[in-house]
């Protein structure tokens, strides 16, 4: 049984394609079979933080609009097997998608592929309601930071209204990826818990991801963090969060860096 | 930047102001999307039932609101004209 599962957020540049990235390369990392979608369009980057942007040709409005087949705009990643992008577009026409293309490419897909991972772009417009639309899961990304937890709230409000799932009137699930947490900062009274946000937001915690310097290394390099650097503190977080995905029940916990003392040392150096 | 030792001290615990904000921020947002802006309402109401007595002039209307927690304030003032009260 395939499941669709939507990375949203409302606010920008909180971790959704990162994660999205992440949460896609770790599931294939398990031996499914794995697409990471950008619906993204005209802002499109999915393909960068993959690593794929030299290699990609059509995209997924040239699938809705039958200018490609499906198999044709699907790019495979070199590095894990199982794992597929297909890309958004960089047109800047954003009625571009519709939701019966929209159907038909994720039917499609949930036949092809175990996960359906669909990358929302920020903001509450068409593009992020038709990436929730057909989700079976959606996975809230929130950074420890008021406007952030706002924007959130309001996308648990539509996920819960304006979603294929809740139009039958059955409950969506939603669970919270908290992101560029900072532990030591939530402990000295400067930024909000973990348990602030969940008792603001009050869905189920999927995961803790700590600020961490490997995630903009990561991006630099193209590589999804839990390929880059698998044992990275935030790469620990995604492989957690992915096997609680999958069913699997793992004590929640923050993963911290192991830094070596040369790295230490180093650090101390360059700074 | 409060150089003194207090403030040095108090401006650093600056999680729980954003986590009692955003309660009573979103706990209105909530209701707001829900289709109920009591206030809202209430100050569109209001106005409303003046402005069939008094003519009133827009721009000497001043509406104040404060969302809090448990009690909300709606402050409307009006600069009404000076023969009303001569009637």
């Amino acid at each position: 049984m395939s499941k669709v599962l939507v990375v949203t957020s409302g606010k920008g540049g909180v971790g959704k394609t990162t994660s999205t990235a992440a949460i896609g390369a770790a599931l294939a990392q398990t031996g499914q079979t794995v697409v990471v979608v950008d619906f993204d369009v005209g802002l499109r980057n999915l393909d960068l933080v993959m690593g794929a942007e030299r290699r990609v040709v059509y995209d997924l409005i040239n699938v809705v609009n039958g200018d490609a087949k499906l198999a044709q705009a699907l790019i495979r990643d070199k590095r894990v097997e199982g794992l597929s992008l297909l890309a958004a577009s960089q047109t800047r026409d954003k009625d571009a998608l519709t939701l019966e293309g929209v159907t038909r490419v994720i039917e499609q897909l949930r036949e092809k592929f175990d996960w359906v991972v669909c990358d929302s772009p920020a903001g509450i417009e068409k593009g992020a309601l038709l990436a929730m639309y057909h989700a079976d899961l959606a996975v809230v990304v929130t950074n420890p930071e008021v406007s952030s937890v706002r924007d959130s709230d309001r996308i648990i409000g539509m996920l819960d209204s304006k979603t294929a799932k809740a139009e039958r009137g059955e409950k969506m699930e939603k669970v919270l990826l908290l992101t560029r947490y900072d532990q030591a900062r939530a402990a000295r009274g400067e930024m909000l818990k973990v348990e602030d946000v969940l008792e603001i937001l009050s869905i189920p915690l999927l995961g803790i991801v700590p600020e961490s310097e490997e995630v903009l290394r990561a991006s630099n390099l193209g590589s999804p963090i839990v390929i880059s650097n698998p044992l990275s503190a935030p790469a620990r977080a995604y492989q957690d969060a992915v096997k609680r995905l999958q069913g699997e029940t793992v004590t929640m916990h923050i993963p911290v860096e192991r830094k070596s003392i040369f790295a230490k040392f180093l650090s101390w150096r360059v700074a | 930047m409060n150089m003194s030792l207090f403030g040095f001290f108090r401006a650093r615990n600056t999680a729980p102001v954003a986590r009692e904000r955003l309660q009573v921020l979103l706990a209105h947002e909530r209701a707001m999307i829900g289709g109920s802006d009591l206030a809202a309402i209430l100050r569109e109401e209001i106005l409303a039932v003046i402005a069939k007595h008094v003519a009133i002039d827009q721009e000497k209307v001043q509406v104040k609101l404060d969302r809090g927690g448990s009690v909300s304030t709606l402050e409307i003032d009006i600069e009404m004209p000076a023969l009303v009260g001569a009637k």
